[in-house]
């Protein structure tokens, strides 16, 4: 075990996966940083600090930095993960995926069905999201929902270091399509990393706290606004189950229900807009198949139905809170059925 | 043709406006005044200005993340430009855009964009617009963005449906931290640009008097034959990719060597004290107007109202 931050952890896993096989390649815009420059080559090391030195022990055939062209990157990397490689395409800021859309969507997500199965495309999309730094409507936002609904995609959401290791581990070495979101907002926290090779299995989510009152569902950094929520709520004597999803495609279904069958309550926090979510996704499952086990209303915490903001205050009106969470979970424990 | 006194008096206080802002922006962002990710167009304001002084309102401009230049230079207000970048409800987006949405669509300023290549196809449309009534659109684009589809898209469009639009890269020789040479496959923009069917231009893009020579003849063209042309304009930016880049990617001296011998307002100075349309007084003296209205609109930015947590709701929508 090493302390470590979640951006180490993705660099090194990386580094890793590249050290072990030999087909593993990457693209993405500035991953080098100081191509074609007088700095040269490594001058900046891709600007979330995730592609650092890989360039210099990998080379350009396999750490390939690419034109401003996602769709193309995309593309690129599908072509390549089709034909022998495993691929690692980074989208710097996730809002860049309007872009490239049909390479995702109509392309790399497709492939394997409509080719009657005959296809692999092991490509990992790893794309930097999320508010929390007033870079407004274009470059904060959460995108999860939209891919999580595409067929052919599997979707990752790390929120600690260790997470990061082992699902980006799994990621590389899955051989389907997988999109790894990485908040932009926790790449600086820091937290014990396994040594050696650490894989997590898709579909497991992680169980954060043991609560008997409330079931709080979330991903990223709703992860940690959750776990604020619960010390607060802890005081006043309410349990919070946190659960963790990891991925959601494929989604740990049965540690949802399992924990709302014992607590009765389920509370999610997303913080996407509330139309066709997670958060609404989330609740129409437990709804479901948990419906008899409900005691109250399923409460949601997400963003408004609007795009991201850019003023302080405007964000912070827009983004889920450990406040509100606390608001939206009295409010839960205090239901009494009409 | 031999520009006015009045006319040189303005693209000069346009330039200098447009740098005292950026400049006193990295001044503010870096004591922490200002959220939020901001690229800041000194050094280019040649090119803003010496496209913008062609045009009117009814002219229409789409921009970059790079912004700020473009708007002041097509009229935007630069108080409330400022009490944007503040995050003020006073200010030009009421404080939901910020630097890399700024806008003023009632200056025929379609916005600055987050989306890098997403402006030259709108520019097409605001081109088809513009066609109607004998103006012209410009689409501003860095050396970067014409590397991305939606570019080439939108340059093959305007030539296929005949429509003014003005394709101006501004190559300020990195797109981020890499260096054009690399990214730009083809010996220059311009043969690509050309290689879709329409005319080319090419000017220096750190003195006014080039671009702005090289676009009355540019636009003239769009105007008259209402057809699409590109125009490169070589430049250099003085300030990081945004606030806070280390900039390692330069050669030893490069800043200082652009900003002592690529300087537009030195150009500028030198050229019309040298020639005797101006004296260094009447330069002066805009100096210190623009410095004046900067720290006007640094007062009033800071002193503006804040938005409140139920103005995100709002304009979402016309009506729902
Ligand atoms: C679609 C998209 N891809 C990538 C980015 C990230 N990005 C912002 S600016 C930039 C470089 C743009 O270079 P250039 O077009 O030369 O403009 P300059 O910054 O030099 O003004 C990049 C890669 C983005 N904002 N949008
Ligand atoms: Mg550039």
């Amino acid at each position: 075990m090493a302390i470590k931050m979640i951006r180490e952890a993705i660099l090194e896993t990386i580094d890793a996966e590249m050290a072990r096989d030999e087909s593993v390649i990457m693209l993405g815009e500035d991953i080098v940083g100081g191509n074609g420059a007088p700095g040269g080559p490594e001058a900046i090391g891709g600007i979330w600090s995730t592609s650092t030195g890989l360039w210099a022990k990998y080379g350009p055939d396999r750490v390939i930095d690419t034109p401003i062209s996602e769709s193309a990157i995309i593309g690129a990397a599908s072509g390549a993960a089709l034909t022998g490689k495993r691929a690692i395409a980074e989208i710097m800021f996730a809002d860049f995926i309007g872009v490239c859309m049909d390479q995702i969507w109509n392309q790399v997500a497709k492939f394997r069905y409509m080719f009657g199965g005959k296809s692999t495309c092991p490509i990992v999309i790893r794309m930097v999201y999320g508010a929390g730094f007033n870079a407004a409507a274009q470059h904060s936002q959460s995108i999860h929902a939209m891919v999580t609904a595409m067929p052919g995609l599997k979707v990752v959401m790390p929120s600690t270091p260790a997470d990061a290791k082992g699902l980006l581990t799994q990621a590389i070495r899955d051989d389907d399509p997988v999109i790894f979101l990485e908040h932009k907002a926790l790449y600086a926290v820091k937290g014990d990393v396994p040594d050696g090779e650490y894989l997590i299995p898709f579909g497991h989510a992680r169980h954060v706290t043991q609560g008997d009152d409330i079931t709080l569902l979330a991903t990223g950094m709703m992860v940690g606004f959750a776990e604020k929520a619960a010390k607060q709520l802890a005081e006043d004597g309410i349990g919070c189950d946190i659960i963790d999803l990891r991925t959601t495609s494929p989604l740990d279904e049965e540690a949802i229900l399992d924990s709302v069958e014992r607590t009765g309550r389920l509370l999610i926090v997303d913080e996407s807009p509330p139309r066709c979510s997670l958060a609404t996704d989330l609740s129409a499952i437990v709804a479901n198949k948990a419906f008899a086990s409900l005691r109250a209303p399923i409460e949601m915490v997400t963003a408004p139905h609007t795009p991201v903001p850019f003023a302080r205050e405007l964000e912070s009106a827009y983004l889920p809170s450990p406040d509100k969470i606390v608001t939206a979970a009295t409010r839960l424990m205090s239901y009494k059925r009409g | 043709m031999q520009l006015s006194r009045d006319a040189l008096l303005k693209a000069y206080r346009q330039m200098k406006t447009i740098r005292a802002f950026e400049n006193r922006l990295h001044d503010e962002i870096a004591l922490g005044e200002i959220a939020g990710f901001t690229h800041l167009y000194a050094g280019q304001e040649a090119c803003a200005v010496g496209v913008c002084e062609h045009l009117g309102p009814k002219d229409y401009i789409i921009s970059t993340h790079r912004g700020h230049g473009h708007c002041i230079a097509k009229g935007c207000d630069v108080v409330d430009m400022m009490k944007e970048l503040y995050g003020s409800r006073e200010g030009l987006c009421k404080g939901r855009g910020g630097s890399m949405h700024i806008a003023d669509v009632n200056v025929g300023m379609l916005g600055a964009n987050g989306i890098v290549g997403a402006g030259a196809p709108i520019a097409v449309g605001a081109g088809i617009s513009a066609k109607a009534t004998g103006h012209v659109s410009i689409a501003f684009s860095g050396d970067g963005a014409c590397n991305q589809g939606t570019t080439f898209e939108a340059m093959n469009m305007a030539v296929v449906l005949k429509v003014p639009v003005i394709f101006v890269y501004e190559n300020n020789h990195y797109s981020e931290h890499t260096g054009v040479d690399y990214a730009v496959g083809a010996d220059s923009i311009l043969d690509r640009a050309g290689a879709f069917g329409m005319k080319t231009f090419r000017a220096d893009g750190t003195d006014f008097f080039a671009v702005y020579e090289t676009m009355r003849e540019v636009i003239e063209y769009c105007r008259t034959t209402k057809l699409p042309a590109a125009v490169e304009l070589d430049t250099e930016r003085y300030f990081g990719h945004f606030e806070g880049d280390p900039q390692r990617y330069r050669g030893p001296g490069e800043l200082d060597r652009i900003r002592e011998e690529r300087d537009c307002l030195k150009t500028f100075r030198e050229k019309v004290t040298e020639a005797k349309l101006l004296d260094g007084a009447d330069i002066d003296a805009v100096d210190a107007e623009v410095e004046a209205l900067i720290d006007r609109a640094v007062a009033e930015a800071k002193a503006a109202e804040k938005p409140k947590p139920e103005h995100v709701l709002e304009d979402v929508y016309i009506s729902y």
